[in-house]
């Protein structure tokens, strides 16, 4: 028991608040690419698709939770609501970040590569998207903590996970449940935060290439 | 569901009355505008201090990034908790909310003004130097004018994140359009918070229109044309 709440009760929210807010994630970063991939090639695409993208993010969450049934044919309480609103969030903020990492590879990289003869969809792959991992993960990272946040505001429709604590504890005017949860809702996020800053370094050894020597 | 949606949305009785949509948007307007401007009074100034001196830049970083970890509502709800038995009145609900409200837009507000005049163009700081302008002439002149964009970034992103968290705030009791989304929701009428959901949309997006139209008319168009260029 730790405030009042069962230790595995922790658990199993804590395992339903990552996978409410991480599939949206990965999803939302591989519809991303291709979108981000978009806006850098056809250079007059990008403005109309980062303002509507940025359009998604002014929706209130709780709104944008209570509207999808409406448009998806769910009913209030499914999951469904609560990803495809992370998913929607998450393309919002990662597509731009695609844009910009894709951007900020250096012209005479992306023209050596075409002079050693790769084609436009091997070098975006093998040479372009590599070098803008540092950019994606930096994206990815803010997505990660403030999907987390967002998520617990779904316990208000009752989809339970780590935020279901909160209405608990404000229900039985009980502090306990409420400080477990903001505890568990943080080192979330922190544990996503870091996995993802870990990752980016793994993807991308030369930019230590330097320091090792 | 989307005609019985339409119907309470069109009904004249939903719009007026004190529980109507027209009083509850003047109400989480009222809240958030609130908010917001407590909010900038806190973080402009320091934001300023921090872009001008490059002192305390770390604060500037991380508190962003701390922050965005701290789920709205879960220190919402300890708000209430702590400051409810505490207060009366009218004031025992809205306190503890505005104050949560102006704690969620300190840091965008706080890191929008610093990265405003961190990016200030350095050869533009020399030259107003160079001309004999005292430190405050050059952080009101130059520096505030030129951080404008970004710091108003900072603000529609403070703005769009209070009255989010201003429509969850009526689970604690507080009036606004969030009403509708958990009064909607507790006698089980899909159409009211559905309504209520399209009109906070609405009223955000309006909201985040206004200010990126006051941005244009503020920000010097001299800086316009050297972004385009």
């Amino acid at each position: 028991m730790i405030g009042g709440v069962a230790w595995s009760t922790v658990g199993d929210l804590l395992l339903r608040h990552l996978y409410l807010a991480g599939v949206p994630l990965l999803v939302g970063l591989l519809i991303s690419l291709p979108l981000g991939w978009l806006a850098t090639r056809y250079r007059w695409l990008a403005p109309p698709m980062i303002a509507g993208t940025g359009l998604l993010y002014t929706i209130p969450s709780l709104a944008l939770f209570i509207l999808l049934p409406l448009l998806l044919g769910t009913r209030v309480l499914d999951d469904a609501n609560v990803l495809v609103a992370m998913t929607l969030y998450s393309v919002a903020l990662l597509t731009r970040t695609v844009a910009d990492g894709l951007g900020s590879v250096p012209g005479a990289t992306r023209q050596a590569a075409t002079a050693m003869g790769y084609g436009e969809l091997r070098r975006t792959l093998v040479v372009d998207l590599p070098l803008a991992v540092p950019v994606i993960t930096a994206g990815l990272r803010v997505a990660a903590v403030s999907n987390v946040s967002i998520v617990s505001v779904a316990a208000l429709i009752g989809v339970s996970q780590l935020g279901q604590l909160f209405t608990e504890g404000f229900n039985r005017n009980d502090m306990g449940p409420i400080v477990v949860g903001i505890a568990a809702c943080v080192a979330l996020a922190l544990v996503l935060d870091a996995g993802i800053a870990l990752l980016s370094r793994v993807l991308t050894p030369w930019l230590r290439a330097g320091v090792a020597r | 569901m989307i005609s019985l949606t339409w119907q309470w949305l069109v009904d004249p009785a939903t719009w007026t009355g004190p529980g109507g949509i027209v009083a509850q948007s003047i109400t989480h307007l009222r809240i958030s505008v609130v908010a917001l401007l407590l909010a900038a009074l806190v973080a402009v100034p320091v934001g300023l201090f921090i872009g001008h001196t490059g002192r305390g830049r770390w604060l500037a970083i991380n508190l962003a990034g701390a922050f965005r970890a701290i789920p709205s509502l879960g220190v919402l709800f300890v708000a209430t908790l702590l400051l409810l038995p505490r207060l009366s009145g009218n004031l025992a609900f809205e306190l503890p909310v505005v104050l949560v409200l102006v704690l969620l837009a300190v840091p965008p507000v706080l890191s929008g003004t610093y990265a405003g005049v961190e990016a200030v163009d350095p050869a533009a700081r020399d030259a107003a130097r160079g001309v004999g302008m005292t430190e405050a002439q050059i952080l009101w002149q130059v520096e505030f004018p030129a951080a404008l964009p970004l710091l108003i970034s900072g603000l529609r992103s403070a703005m769009l994140q209070i009255i989010a968290t201003a429509t969850i705030a009526a689970i604690v009791g507080i009036g606004g359009l969030g009403r509708y989304l958990i009064d909607g929701q507790a006698s089980r009428q899909y159409e009211v918070m559905a309504g209520g959901a399209i009109v906070v949309a609405l009223l955000a997006l309006l909201v985040d229109l206004v200010m990126a139209g006051v941005q244009r008319v503020v920000v010097s168009p001299g800086l316009v044309v050297a972004k385009e260029h």
